[in-house]
C-alpha cells in the first residue's frame, strides 16, 4: 500500500530518516572510520584526548573541503582533476597576498571561484569531457600560484593562524570544520528542492532538459559550490601550514576523488553522499597515521595505504550488490 | 477525401492543439511531411503508424525537443512561438511520457516529480510532492505498491513506467492540458495496463485531451475516440474509432504505394547451408544457404538484433550449440556514429581494419596491399571521396555507411550480417547499396538483414517475422505483402 498516513510506526521512521540520510551508501564508510579510530586509540592511547584529536586531525579539514568539492563535481557526472592545483593556488594568494594586500588577494580569490563556474559553462556549450577541461585548468592553477609565489613561504594573516589554533569547548576544531560543511553540504544536496535538480543532472541531463530545468545553471552552480569548497581548503591549508606552496596540491585531487567513493559516492553521476564523503576524507587522512602509528616502513606505506582502501571499495561494491533489488 | 475532414477539422478555431503543415527532416531523411494534426478538449485518440512512420518525431515536436523546419503549431488558438522549449511546453499544458523514460534514475518518484514543478520548491516539498505524486499513482493505478521516496533505478520497470506515467498526470501552477503517451503500456502488466487505458478515458471525459501512441490495435479500437494513422512521415488516415476492424487498420498502415517495385534477387548461386538455428518451442527454425538473402522483419525490439549478435558470437567461437554457423561472418551495423566507424581514421584505414590479418605479414601491415585494398573496394561501391586517403569525417552519413559495408565485403567472410544498415541513409546511396548486395550474393555471399523499412524486405528471399523475441512467421519472396508482414507483427495475445 501507498504509505500516504502521517502517522508510521516509529520503527520504520528512524529506518525511513536513515535510509533518506543515505545509511546505505556512507553505512560502509562509517563503519570503517570507526574502525580506524579504534585501532589508532588502541596503539596510542593518548590521542583518544581533546588535544590528541586535535594533533591527529590537524589537516583534515583541508581535504574535508577537498572532498566536498569533488564531490560537488562529481554529482554533475563530471570528474575534477585540478582541484589539488586548485586549493594549492588559493594556498598561495592567501599566504602571498592576504596580508599585504588584501583587496587584490580577495578579488583573486572571488575570480578563482567565478573561474570555477566558468570551467562549467565551458564543459557545457562546447560539450567537452569535464576530464579535460579540468587537467588543463590544473595546469593554469599551478601557473598562477607560481607566479602569486615562487618560491614557498609567504606571510599568512595572524587572523587565520589564531583562527586554527582555536579550542572550542568540548570539541576540537577540526571535528567541528568535518561537522558542519558535512550538514551544510547534506541540506544543500539532500534537503533543499533546488539540490533535486542538482544532483538530477547527474542522474540523466536529458530527463531535466525535458522537464524544461537550466542544465547550465545547475551544472554551474554545482562548480561554484566547488569552487567555493576549493577557497576554504586552500584557506585552510594556509593557516595550518602558516606558508604558501604552488605545489601543496599536488596528492590532493586522487585523495578527494578516493574519499568521495569511499564514501558511498559513484563515477555515473548523481549519486554522491556528502555525509559518507566527510568519513571518507577521515578515512583517507587517518589511515596514514594508523599505518605510521602501527610502525609500517614508511616505504610499505603507500601500497599498505592503497590496499585498505581497495578492501573498502571490494567491500562497498559487495554491500551493494546485496541491497539492490 | 481525407482532405476534406481534416480542412473541416481545422475550422474549428477553438481547436486545443492544431498542427497545420508540419514538416521535419534530419539530415537526408524526411521524418514528418505535411503533417496536420486537432485536437479538442475531452478528445482521446490513437496514433499508430509502423516503425520510423514519424510518430516519434510528432511527439518531439509537440514537447518543444525538435523543432519543426516548415509549419505551425498552435494552442488554444495562440500560436505557439518559435523556439519552442520544453518548460515552454509544460506551462501550455503539454505532457508527454517518452517511450524511452524520462526519469532521473537516481532521484526517487517524490524527487522527480519536483523536477517538473518548480512551484512545489521550498521548505517542505517533501510532502507536497509526495502528496501530488502519491494522489495521481492512487487515481491512475489503484492498489500499487509504489514506494515514492526510494530511487527510481531501484524499482522494477513497471513501476518506473508507471511513476512517469502518474508523473505526466500531476498538476501544481499549471494545468495537464494535453498528455501524449508513447507505447505507455510495452512495460505495464495487463492488469496495470487496462487501469492506465480506462483512466485515459476518464481523463477525457473531464475535459483533458490525450494522445495513445501504440502498437497495440487493441487498445487504440477498443479504447480511444478517433485513430490517426501515420505512414512514410505522413498522416494517412483520421477516422472515427467506432465500427473500425484490425483488418481496415491494416489496410491503412499499408496503403500507400510503393515508391518503387524493387526487382527481386534471384538466387541462382545453389550452395551449402551457412547459418542454422533449429526450430525451438513452438517458434519456427531459422536458415540461410549461401548465395541468399534473408530478412528479419518485425517491429523494432523484438530480438532481430539479438539474433544477429548471436550468430556472430556463433561464427567466432562455434560454442552455441542452437546455432550451426559455417564460415566467417562480418558484422555491419546501423549505428555508424556508435558502433561502426572510427572518426579519426582515414576512410582506407577503416575499409581495411576488419581484414587486417589476410593482409599482415609476421605482424606486419605492408602499406602497398593495404591501399590497393581500400582503393578498389573504394571505387566498387562507389564511395564519393577524392581518395581513400581522406578522413572518414569528410563523407557524408550515406558514404560512411557505404565505407561499412565495404569493409563487409572487403573482408573473406561468406556470412554479411546487416543490423538495419541503411538508417539514415537517402534513397540514391540505398539503391546503389542494393545493387551492390545483389552483386555480392551472385558471388556466393549469403546476408541475413534486420531492416526497419518494408522496403527492403521484398529484397529478400525469405523473411522472418520476429514477435516477443521469438520468430513468429516466415514469408518466402512469393507470399510477402506488406500486409502480411504487418499482420505478423503486430500478433496480440
Amino acid at each position: 500500500m501507498i504509505a500516504m498516513s502521517n502517522q508510521e510506526p516509529s520503527a520504520a521512521s528512524v529506518g525511513a530518516t536513515l535510509n533518506a540520510l543515505g545509511v546505505k551508501q556512507f553505512g560502509l564508510s562509517f563503519i570503517a572510520l570507526a574502525l580506524i579510530l579504534v585501532i589508532v586509540f588502541w596503539l596510542r592511547p593518548n590521542v583518544a584526548s581533546y588535544n590528541g584529536l586535535r594533533l591527529l586531525l590537524n589537516l583534515s579539514p583541508v581535504l574535508v573541503f577537498t572532498a566536498l568539492a569533488q564531490m560537488f563535481v562529481m554529482t554533475a557526472g563530471d570528474i575534477d582533476l585540478g582541484i589539488g592545483p586548485f586549493v594549492g593556488l588559493v594556498n598561495c594568494i592567501v599566504a602571498g597576498l592576504l596580508n599585504d594586500q588584501p583587496a587584490l588577494a580577495i578579488l583573486m580569490l572571488a575570480g578563482c571561484a567565478v573561474a570555477y563556474s566558468l570551467m562549467a559553462a565551458l564543459i557545457h556549450w562546447r560539450q567537452l569531457p569535464s576530464i579535460v577541461v579540468t587537467l588543463g585548468s590544473s595546469f593554469v592553477w599551478l601557473g598562477l600560484a607560481l607566479m602569486v609565489l615562487p618560491l614557498p613561504g609567504g606571510n599568512v594573516p595572524a587572523w587565520l593562524t589564531s583562527f586554527v589554533r582555536l579550542h572550542p569547548p568540548l570539541v576540537p576544531l577540526p571535528i567541528i570544520l568535518a561537522l558542519v560543511p558535512m550538514v551544510l553540504a547534506h541540506l544543500v544536496l539532500n534537503k533543499m528542492s533546488y539540490g533535486v535538480v542538482l544532483r538530477g543532472i547527474g542522474g540523466s541531463l536529458s530527463a531535466v532538459e525535458r522537464a524544461g530545468r537550466s542544465t547550465l545553471k545547475a551544472r554551474m552552480t554545482l562548480y561554484a559550490l566547488a569552487g567555493v569548497c576549493g577557497l576554504l581548503a586552500g584557506t585552510c591549508l594556509a593557516g595550518v601550514t602558516t606558508t604558501g606552496d604552488a605545489n601543496v596540491g599536488r596528492g590532493l585531487t586522487l585523495l578527494s576523488i578516493g574519499a568521495v567513493i569511499i564514501g558511498g559516492g559513484e563515477f555515473v553521476g548523481g549519486i554522491v553522499s556528502p555525509i559518507g564523503t566527510v568519513l571518507g576524507a577521515l578515512i583517507m587522512q587517518l589511515s596514514g597515521s594508523l599505518l605510521s602509528f602501527a610502525s609500517v616502513a614508511p616505504a610499505w606505506q603507500y601500497s599498505v595505504q592503497g590496499g585498505i582502501l581497495l578492501v573498502i571499495l571490494a567491500l562497498r561494491v559487495v554491500s551493494w550488490r546485496r541491497l539492490r533489488p | 477525401m481525407l482532405a476534406e475532414r481534416q480542412a473541416g477539422r481545422e475550422a474549428t478555431s477553438a481547436s486545443l492543439l492544431l498542427l497545420r503543415g508540419v514538416s521535419k527532416s534530419f539530415g537526408p531523411v524526411e521524418a514528418l511531411k505535411q503533417v496536420d494534426l486537432a485536437l479538442d478538449r475531452g478528445e482521446y485518440i490513437g496514433l499508430i503508424g509502423h516503425n520510423g512512420a514519424g510518430k516519434s518525431t510528432l511527439m518531439n515536436i509537440l514537447m518543444g525537443v525538435v523543432l519543426p523546419d516548415h509549419g505551425d503549431f498552435t494552442v488554444e488558438g495562440r500560436a505557439v512561438a518559435e523556439p519552442n522549449h520544453p518548460a515552454k511546453a509544460h506551462g501550455l499544458g503539454i505532457r508527454c511520457v517518452f517511450q524511452e523514460l524520462s526519469l532521473c534514475p537516481n532521484l526517487s518518484a517524490m524527487e522527480n516529480t519536483l523536477v517538473i514543478h518548480p512551484t512545489l520548491g521550498g521548505v517542505g516539498w517533501e510532502k507536497r510532492t509526495r502528496t501530488l505524486i502519491t494522489g495521481a499513482l492512487v487515481e491512475i493505478f489503484p492498489g500499487n505498491r509504489i514506494d515514492v521516496r526510494r530511487p527510481v533505478s531501484e524499482l522494477p520497470i513497471g513501476d518506473r513506467q508507471m511513476i512517469e506515467i502518474a508523473r505526466a498526470f500531476t498538476e501544481s501552477d499549471t494545468a495537464a492540458k494535453i498528455v501524449i503517451l508513447d507505447e505507455p503500456t510495452s512495460s505495464l502488466d495487463s492488469v496495470a495496463a487496462e487501469q492506465l487505458l480506462g483512466y485515459l478515458a476518464r481523463a477525457a471525459s473531464k475535459g483533458r485531451a490525450c494522445i495513445l501512441i501504440t502498437h497495440k490495435l487493441n487498445e487504440v479500437l477498443n479504447h480511444t475516440q478517433r485513430i490517426v494513422v501515420m505512414k512514410d512521415a505522413r498522416v494517412v488516415a483520421d477516422v472515427p474509432a467506432s465500427g473500425l476492424s484490425r483488418d481496415q487498420l491494416f489496410e491503412m498502415m499499408g496503403a500507400v504505394s510503393r515508391v518503387a517495385a524493387t526487382t527481386a534477387a534471384t538466387a541462382t548461386y545453389q550452395g551449402q547451408r551457412r547459418i542454422e538455428l533449429p526450430e525451438k518451442s513452438g517458434a519456427p527454425a531459422l536458415h540461410v544457404e549461401a548465395g541468399e538473402i534473408v530478412g528479419l522483419a518485425g517491429l523494432a525490439g523484438h530480438g532481430q538484433k539479438e539474433i544477429l549478435r548471436r550468430i556472430y558470437k556463433a561464427s567466432r567461437t562455434r560454442k552455441d550449440s542452437g546455432c550451426v554457423v559455417t564460415g566467417a561472418a562480418a558484422y555491419v551495423s546501423g549505428d555508424r556514429q556508435r558502433e561502426g566507424i572510427f572518426p579519426l581514421w582515414s576512410i582506407a584505414l577503416n575499409i581495411t581494419l576488419a581484414s587486417i590479418r589476410r593482409l599482415a605479414h609476421a605482424g606486419f601491415i605492408g602499406s602497398a596491399p593495404e591501399t590497393q585494398l581500400a582503393e578498389s573496394w573504394r571505387q566498387r561501391i562507389a564511395i564519393r571521396s577524392a581518395s581513400a586517403t581522406q578522413s572518414i569525417l569528410a563523407l557524408s552519413g550515406g558514404n560512411r555507411q557505404k565505407v561499412l559495408v565495404a569493409r563487409a565485403f572487403a573482408t573473406d567472410s561468406e556470412i554479411i550480417l546487416f543490423d538495419d544498415p541503411t538508417r539514415g541513409v537517402d534513397i540514391g546511396t540505398k539503391r546503389e547499396l542494393y545493387d551492390q548486395i545483389r552483386t555480392a550474393a551472385g558471388t556466393g555471399r549469403c546476408f541475413l538483414w534486420y531492416t526497419t523499412e518494408n522496403d527492403e524486405l521484398f529484397l529478400c528471399d525469405r523473411v522472418y517475422v520476429f514477435h516477443e523475441q521469438k520468430v513468429v512467421d516466415v514469408l518466402n519472396r512469393a507470399e510477402l505483402t506488406e500486409e502480411r508482414l504487418l499482420r505478423a507483427s503486430f500478433v496480440e495475445a
